[in-house]
């Protein structure tokens, strides 16, 4: 089976936990776990008969009216009728919290570890809604009205309400399965996604002389672990019990002694612990920033120096750090340009190094300064060099050698280096070649150079991942400029990438705002440096691959020169023993980082996930989100190890597989349709739309650099930026009113409906939103609404558009605060403002719109039902 | 009873043999100390490939002999023997590994380098499992062919 993917690995014995747990678990957790595995196939086989009572064939009629479940067009029914709410109809909302409450009442108290996995009578309650089967060929709206948070962990209220924030970390599969036989009979994968140094409004730092851990295996004590007695705390990972140390007894928050289950790191799952020098190689260094900016011709032409030094300029005083933050410049064209900012001199001295096959530094002190001290010169600086090369005519590049003199530059402190490239580097060591065909940018056989063409940027990223120094890339260029090579530089140092295709300050300012406000974000947000994250997880577990930007250094242990809340991870896992013993596993995550104030600090994050014994409890248990990235990430892993067309193909077979696999398990179903469960019902469609990415389409035209891009990014997003790129929401927002409301913070936000992304949806009459993340389009019919577009944009009539709108206008009517309240509403919790585009329907710029809509059908790729049909075939082979 | 050219490929084949032995019982080691966090992969990666130092100035390229390439040079130079020594039935036999070593050697890593490991992708369980599993298979065909060459070694110098 060369197409599919390796989800089901090599086992591989797992060093970080203790062996010795075989004493212990006996004890008091055993004898629950087997009990609770009699009560649990007892609810089984009672959700099963439910089954039989009501054939799947009564499902659509629980469908509300005014979605209706055929396949003819049906914008005027939608738009007249209020869709329902999710709540009242138990068909969209996936998890029913209010129905699920009453069955676990009768069993809420035990608080024990052992009898954590909620009552029977909820788990056959949860399970025949996940479990329901779904015909997809037959109902056509799966889409859950509006945004549905993960599947909860069927956990008891105690456990539920203390485990980590899906939004730091979850699992694609919130059932773990109990032995690896269990998963490949699910044909799921099994990982974890993860995003750890989120911004946080709430977060429990403590500061403590000893910081818990088990002895043999490390775990840091988290909200999961038993407390035998009063002195004595068992492990939940490894099952070893350790002792109490005399200051946990105390409590700093209560102020009690003799309550160790009652310390914050005890009551919370992420905590962040302020770290002794036992934890440290050497001291904190100081934040360094070292900014390596291309200033050749073409770099001068693009305009991007105004842009970087302004935002700079800006921001100079909200760079992260404390009194001994550090600051340089590096220039390049031909040449590499070193900038002296020593402290007392009247304006900054540029030293020229032009010996770039062996670049050296050329004066060791002065070129990284204190901030604070030369913070004039800084300025000066800042202001003269837009200015200073604006009649350049040098229009080579040499990246290779600043980079080399920025390693050098940093090697004795660590740090992060920025670097602003605008075409292709030409001269010196690691020069590149042009390797794009443009031809064969739209050919549907397979795509080449995804990989580097050269090992520089990954030699160099590892030498700083070493040095502790983070390299981020931004790429401003029109034409190719290999980022599938430069791309390593920042991948194997934890970094990250950014890229703005064609930009140029004035005839392309969607782009340019969009810089700027990534700058904006990038010079202010959070900085960890020297970092390693290590991920443990209960005994029989074990990792299998890492996904993201970062430099693995041992089986379980990553190691991030920076780390930026902005980076998301993706761990695939394997089940290496039988977890037949447990009731519960435990992942946790430990970032150990310095903060730009010189603090050693331990950020820990702990989930609890219960363990099934039976397949249809894998299956209702399945977090298609979380699946679905884990799946894009190795999608891209195997496109660049093997070949693009692979990667496609073992998409669509993971979706097969697992289909295959219920459909084989599910003996009650009728054979005919494509019958998922409803927590997959989404799988086909998320998988369609991965097809569709410009990472792994074929057959429409992309420019290598793109795809390559949207590969960097899949990679490295956290979970939810993937999922509104990979299938973005759309609103449709003239008609939006406030009955359908939510009270956010003092002000109503309206609620319009998502809706799916076909044409189907979309009205001549109307104004519809499409939000894909890193880029927003507001797309306008021909007919749309006048007073929408005089209240809303401002101008008189559709005609009188601009076709090159970035932005909304801030009037003063109703119609218009109520767009903005609920855009902002849509931006709040992003840290990365997307560009903005208001479409025309008849402009050029639709394609780019209608190039999201993932349900339709396109010159190379099937619809969503041609899809379906191609699965139900592939399943019958 | 005669010294021949065959005779003589065979004893230099069972001799070197057993260095390859030696090479992938090390082999193997290195990866099982990989795996148990002994080493970082930059380190052992570097002493997997052979390493080219540049010496700055002089530009004289030395060529630290390590291990992966000496292993394949030594296989070819013994497989070069038998085809000169018109062993066609040994030859055959070593045929798939010769095609093996060449097959591993056009596909590896994009590496200004000589070698075929690179620390970055070394940690993904698929691969350091398959390496695992090479140096297994290794070993057997190198213990399996020593005493083939012991036979073959005897069998010329007694038939001839």
């Amino acid at each position: 089976m060369p197409k599919k993917f390796m989800i089901f690995g090599q086992k591989w014995s797992c060093i970080s936990f203790c062996g010795d747990s075989s004493s212990t678990t006996t004890g008091s957790a055993s004898p629950v776990p087997n009990s609770y595995e009699y009560v649990e196939g007892g609810g089984y086989s009672g959700t099963s008969l439910q089954y039989l009572a009501a054939p799947p064939t009564s499902v659509p009629a629980k469908q509300a009216p005014p979605f209706g479940y055929n396949y003819p067009t049906m914008h005027p029914a939608y738009q007249q009728n209020p869709a329902p709410r999710p709540d009242s109809s138990p068909s969209h909302g996936g998890y029913n919290p209010p129905g699920y409450q009453p069955y676990s009442q009768p069993f809420p108290s035990l608080s024990e570890l052992s009898s954590a996995l909620g009552g029977l009578g909820g788990v056959s309650e949860l399970e025949a809604e996940t479990l329901r089967p779904v015909n997809l060929l037959q109902e056509r709206n799966i889409l859950p009205p509006k945004y549905t948070p993960p599947p909860e962990p069927n956990l008891s209220n105690d456990l539920r309400k203390v485990n980590c924030s899906p939004d730091t970390f979850r699992c694609t599969l919130t059932n773990i399965p109990q032995t690896q036989a269990l998963l490949n009979k699910a044909r799921l994968p099994l990982g974890l996604l993860l995003h750890p140094f989120r911004d946080l409004t709430q977060l429990p730092v403590i500061t403590s002389n000893t910081i818990v851990r088990c002895r043999s295996c490390r775990t840091y004590i988290n909200p999961f672990v038993s407390f035998l007695d009063q002195r004595r705390w068992k492990r939940n990972l490894c099952y070893r019990v350790n002792d109490v140390p005399d200051e946990f007894m105390y409590n700093p928050v209560t102020r009690s002694y003799g309550e160790p289950h009652k310390r914050p790191e005890v009551q919370n799952s992420t905590v962040e612990f302020i770290a002794s020098s036992d934890y440290m190689l050497r001291p904190p260094q100081p934040a360094v920033y070292l900014f390596v900016l291309d200033v050749s011709h073409n770099a001068v032409e693009s305009g991007y120096l105004n842009v970087f030094c302004q935002s700079l300029l800006d921001n100079l005083e909200k760079l992260p750090g404390d009194t001994r933050t550090r600051i340089g410049f590096v220039t390049f064209d031909s040449t590499v340009h070193f900038y002296n900012l020593q402290e007392g001199l009247s304006q900054p001295q540029m030293l020229v190094v032009s010996d770039i096959d062996d670049v050296f530094i050329p004066t060791h002190d002065n070129l990284l300064v204190n901030l604070k001290e030369s913070k004039e010169l800084v300025k000066d600086l800042l202001n003269a060099l837009p200015g200073m090369f604006t009649h350049t005519r040098e229009t080579q590049s040499a990246l290779g050698p600043a980079l080399q003199a920025a390693y050098k530059l940093m090697c004795p402190t660590g740090g992060r280096v920025s670097v602003f490239q605008t075409q292709l580097p030409t001269l010196g060591a690691g020069l590149l070649q042009s390797r794009e065909d443009p031809n064969l940018r739209s050919s549907t056989k397979n795509v080449q150079h995804l990989g580097p063409a050269t090992d520089f940027y990954k030699k160099l990223a590892l030498d700083c991942s070493g040095q502790q120094i983070g390299v981020d890339l931004f790429l401003l260029s029109s034409q190719y400029s290999d980022l599938a090579s430069l791309a390593c530089v920042s991948k194997y140092s934890a970094g990250s990438v950014f890229y703005y295709p064609s930009f140029h300050h004035v005839h392309n300012t969607a782009q340019s705002q969009k810089f700027q406000k990534d700058l904006q974000r990038y010079l202010t947000r959070k900085i960890g440096f020297e970092a390693v994250m290590r991920i443990r997880c209960t005994k029989g577990l074990s990792i299998h691959t890492f996904h993201g930007n970062f430099f693995v250094r041992s089986t379980d242990l990553l190691s991030l020169a920076n780390v930026n809340p902005d980076s998301g991870f993706a761990v695939q896992m394997s089940i290496e023993g039988s977890l037949a013993d447990t009731s519960l596993a435990c992942f946790q995550a430990a970032l150990l980082y310095t903060s730009s104030k010189g603090k050693r600090r331990i950020r820990v994050h702990t989930l609890c996930l219960p363990v099934v014994s039976q397949l249809s409890e894998v299956f209702a248990g399945a977090d298609i989100q979380a699946i679905t990235c884990l799946l894009a990430n190795m999608a891209i892993d195997r496109s660049i190890s093997s070949s693009l067309s692979d990667a496609r193909d073992a998409l669509v077979n993971a979706v097969v597989d697992c289909l295959t696999a219920y459909r084989a398990n599910g003996s009650n179903i009728q054979p005919s349709g494509l019958i998922t469960p409803a927590a997959l019902r989404l799988f086909p469609l998320y998988v369609l739309a991965l097809l569709k990415q410009k990472a792994l389409r074929t057959g429409t035209s992309t420019r290598l650099d793109e795809r390559v891009f949207s590969m960097c990014e899949l990679k490295c997003q956290p979970l939810l930026q993937i999922m509104r790129m990979a299938h973005p929401d759309l609103y449709r927002i003239d008609n939006m009113t406030d009955q359908v409301t939510h009270i956010h913070t003092g002000s109503v936000i309206p609620q319009p409906h998502l809706l799916q992304l076909t044409a189907e949806k979309l009205t001549r009459e109307g104004a519809f939103l499409m939000d894909c993340g890193s880029v927003m389009f507001l797309w306008l019919g021909k007919c749309c609404n006048e007073t929408f577009i005089r209240d809303v944009l401002g101008y008189p009539n559709y005609a009188s558009l601009p076709s090159n709108m970035t932005e909304i206008p801030e009037l003063q009517t109703m119609y218009s605060e109520r767009t903005r309240a609920f855009i902002s509403w849509l931006l709040e919790s992003r840290t990365f403002h997307p560009a903005f585009h208001v479409v025309k329907d008849d402009t050029s710029a639709k394609t780019s719109f209608f190039q999201h809509l993932v349900e339709d059908r396109t010159e190379s790729a099937f619809s969503y039902y041609e899809f379906l049909l191609h699965i139900q075939q592939q399943m019958s082979k | 009873m005669a010294f021949t050219f065959a005779a003589f490929c065979y004893m230099l084949a069972l001799l070197l043999t057993a260095a390859l032995i030696f090479f992938a019982i090390w082999h193997i080691i290195a990866f099982d100390e990989l795996k148990t966090d002994y080493k970082n992969p930059i380190d052992q990666c570097n002493t997997l490939n052979p390493t080219v130092d540049r010496v700055k100035k002089i530009k004289r390229v030395r060529l630290a002999l390590k291990l992966v390439l000496p292993e394949y040079l030594i296989h070819v130079f013994f497989c070069v023997m038998f085809l000169c020594a018109a062993e066609w039935l040994t030859l055959g036999l070593n045929m798939p590994l010769l095609s093996y070593h060449i097959w591993r050697y056009m596909s590896r890593p994009v590496m200004s380098g000589p070698g075929l490991y690179d620390p970055t992708t070394i940690m993904n369980a698929d691969i350091l499992a398959y390496c695992q599993k090479e140096g297994w298979c290794k070993l057997a065909f190198y213990l399996l062919s020593f005493f083939y060459y012991l036979y073959g070694m005897i069998y010329v110098l007694v038939s001839s």
